[in-house]
């Protein structure tokens, strides 16, 4: 399918990638046109090229993370950058050595690029403005997730060739959902027309005030909507119980083939990972035809390659 | 230099004695002996002379709700440290908030804040006793013993009494001493893991939010305290931050519930779209909240509704603030600029006139805490502070005598400065000297 090129003569200036509120509908076309002409490289016998060639990207990551970790280091390395690899428990409060120590001490180590993931909302924002290097937000907090929804945006266009007037549904923990948000900023520039849906128990506060409906019914929602973003429930981040029992979340937010039976028969199923199965989505949805699970990781490397190449070319520039 | 003192023809605003008028004060021994024409036969030998024409004369400023650290944190402020921002910043007494480490919540401890207080020779050193051992909201702390050492008022500051029943205790038994007690206004439970103001910008920023339902809850629950105990004790709401908050008062006042409650500069100036960029400057708790609470603060303060200014001074680490928007320390450190703010919020506005902002800053924070001072009558301790009300400046954190730097004002531009500040009849900052001084340097 043809994507659109209209912003091939871009000029990309970030040297830093914190966030998408703060991008451009132009700049996040840019990413994603750059990711596909990085997708040939993962399907090559030999998965290398060489634009980051001795760089190093450091992966600084305070909170588990499988998928994004492999993911970023993969896309570094088929970059020919060398990566490091920091992983961090994240201190009690002021105790040992504090961020911008520890960030401190890499740069003093020559290092190209942060991938930084870390559990306080604001801590690639309070590394960029402390550190010379290239800073890339892996997941911050609840406040975003930039490479995921650019794979996810990457992923919807791969399928559907655009987002222009797509209806998508995001469902689940909202609240506390850095994915929620990234997809937000991301799929409502691009001009698609998102819904939150979850319980209000998982809804920030004023979220009327975001460019997005809301919905407490997924029922409602399903036979309307072209995709479906099935979040994952983050227990570890809820605290309290914002739902009684994982038996009734899952009847009222679950997807199930009964659920998608009333569903476009197109619609695009969607999931950032890990699944809880059968909680969020069941077996035979997320490994159904309309499922795009594993697709996205896929394009994950592609997405993180163009945003590590982006960054480091600004840089270069400014230099 | 004998103990003689005249400062002449200032403005000198009294509210408490109904004194507005270019006139002369006299202290001698350290008390006010004349407010009033003296003219040049006041002007004997010896007698330093203070020409204070164009100038504010003002009773000294009284700054009920400051953190000095000590014991505890010293590396964050000391108590002499904490005296000469004090000064600097036009305060003649100060009450130090006992949530310390260890809390104040015994006599020993009370005269320890009041000895070192004495040594620091800047400004009157108050503080106030916890209501409860350790400020743990379990048991009463020993209040009247607190209370014979000259502790002013009792808090739990920091947190909120939680516990209803305790709370109820507390301010049964704090009437038979006729102290204030004062209540950080918070909802532990309801508040959460909360690091600012709940709503949009927390929301976009992906941080928890801190609701001001937390606040309100427990400033209404108190006042049902109050009214159920009908007993003769004074309470005191600290550092208000919401519109809810302002009407629970109003209304609580109305009916004749014996309260009180204070507003901080920051509450009075800043909204919570400052977060944005996750400068932990203005992480402070209460949070800065929306612009209709601002607004509703601001309406209550010149509505009488707020009876005090208070800074809430609360210096900490660069090495703190450095930290992640959710892990640093809530606090802001103002003390020393704190007045050109309440000109700029109340004053710059014409919400307030002089009169009126002097009685919040002098005045009143005197009879909450029960003090014979903010105010100039005769035979009253010679505490003074005099403003330039038309002095421009930017506020520049690097010329503080605080320890601490956590102020998110630096580079305001601002109006009305300090210009002298006479604590019991001596001058214990100057800012012409220091001008002067300057000047000489650069030339």
């Amino acid at each position: 399918m043809a994507l659109k090129r209209k912003s091939r003569h871009f000029n990309w200036t970030r040297k830093h990638l914190l966030g998408l509120r703060e991008l451009s509908e132009e700049e996040i076309t840019f990413i994603l046109d750059t990711a596909r002409g990085f997708e040939e490289i993962s399907k090559r016998s030999v998965k290398k090229a060489p634009p980051l060639r001795g760089k190093v990207v450091v992966n600084l990551f305070f909170e588990d993370s499988t998928r994004t970790r492999n993911s970023f280091t993969l896309a570094a390395q088929r970059l020919s950058a060398d990566v490091v690899e920091f992983t961090k428990k994240l201190s009690s409060v002021s105790k040992g050595e504090t961020l911008l120590d520890t960030a401190r001490n890499l740069e003093a180590l020559g290092i190209d690029i942060v991938v930084i993931r870390h559990e306080a909302a604001g801590a690639p924002k309070l590394l960029a403005r402390n550190i010379n290097a290239c800073v890339v937000n892996a997941g911050d907090g609840y406040c975003e997730h930039p490479t995921q929804a650019l794979l996810d945006t990457y992923t919807i266009r791969r399928k559907r060739g655009t987002l222009e007037g797509l209806k998508i549904a995001i469902v689940g923990d909202i609240a506390h959902s850095r994915v929620a948000r990234s997809d937000m900023w991301a799929m409502t520039k691009l001009g698609a027309e998102v819904t939150f849906v979850g319980p209000p128990t998982l809804m920030p506060a004023e979220v009327s005030r975001l460019p997005v409906k809301v919905s407490y019914s997924l029922d409602e929602v399903i036979e309307h909507v072209d995709v479906v973003n099935m979040l994952r429930i983050q227990f570890e981040r809820m605290g309290g119980n914002p739902f009684p029992s994982v038996r009734e979340y899952s009847h009222y937010f679950g997807l199930t083939a009964e659920r998608m039976k009333r569903a476009k028969p197109d619609i695009t199923v969607m999931h950032p990972g890990p699944i809880n199965r059968g909680l969020e989505v069941e077996s035979e949805v997320a490994d159904g035809p309309n499922s795009v699970i594993l697709q996205q990781v896929t394009n994950g490397v592609a997405v993180r390659m163009a945003v590590l190449f982006l960054v480091n070319h600004a840089a270069a520039q400014r230099a | 230099m004998g103990n003689e003192l005249l400062i002449r023809n200032g403005r000198v605003i009294d509210p408490a004695n109904g004194v507005d008028g270019i006139c002369d004060v006299l202290i001698l021994d350290g008390k006010v002996a004349a407010v009033g024409r003296v003219g040049d036969a006041g002007a004997k030998p010896g007698r330093r002379i203070i020409d204070a024409a164009g100038k504010l004369v003002v009773p000294g400023l009284i700054d009920m709700h400051v953190h000095f650290r000590e014991p505890g944190d010293d590396e964050e402020e000391t108590i002499a440290s904490g005296s000469a921002a004090a000064v600097a910043g036009g305060f003649t007494s100060v009450v130090c908030m006992p949530n310390t480490k260890p809390a104040i919540d015994n006599e020993t401890h009370v005269e320890y804040i009041h000895r070192k207080g004495r040594q620091a020779r800047k400004t009157h050193v108050y503080t106030m006793g916890a209501i409860t051992k350790g400020r743990e909201g379990v048991e009463l702390a020993e209040m009247g013993f607190m209370a014979e050492a000259g502790a002013v008022g009792f808090t739990d500051d920091g947190s909120g009494v939680q516990d209803a029943s305790v709370m109820r205790r507390a301010l049964k038994y704090a009437a038979m001493f006729d102290q204030v007690v004062a209540q950080h206004c918070e909802d532990r439970a309801y508040a959460g893991q909360g690091v600012m103001n709940a709503g949009y910008y927390a929301t976009i920023l992906g941080l928890p939010g801190l609701d001001g339902l937390a606040e309100e809850a427990m400033l209404w629950r108190d006042i049902q305290l109050l009214k159920k105990s009908r007993l003769p004790v004074r309470y005191h709401a600290q550092h208000i931050s919401t519109a809810g908050a302002v009407e629970i008062v109003r209304a609580a006042k109305a009916q004749g519930v014996p309260i009180t409650c204070e507003a901080t500069p920051h509450h009075l100036l800043l909204t919570d779209d400052c977060c944005a960029e996750y400068d932990t400057n203005y992480k402070v708790n209460p949070p800065i909240r929306g612009a209709a609470d601002v607004e509703a603060l601001r309406q209550a303060v010149r509505d009488g509704v707020i009876d005090v200014l208070a800074s809430d001074h609360a210096p900490h680490l660069q090495s703190e603030k450095e930290l992640e928007f959710l892990t640093a320390p809530f606090g802001i450190a103002a003390m020393e600029c704190a007045l050109s703010l309440y000109v700029k919020a109340l004053i710059e506005p014409g919400l307030l006139d002089w009169p009126a902002l002097i009685r919040l800053m002098a005045a009143n924070p005197g009879r909450i805490i029960g003090v014979d001072k903010g105010a100039l009558g005769i035979g009253k301790q010679g505490d003074v502070t005099i403003i330039d009300p038309d002095a421009r400046y930017t506020i520049d954190v690097n010329t503080f005598r605080s320890k601490s730097r956590n102020c998110p004002y630096h580079g305001w531009k601002v109006r009305a400065k300090v210009e002298m500040t006479i604590v019991g009849g001596e001058v214990r900052f100057d800012n012409r000297r220091i001008e002067n001084r300057a000047q000489t340097l650069d030339r």
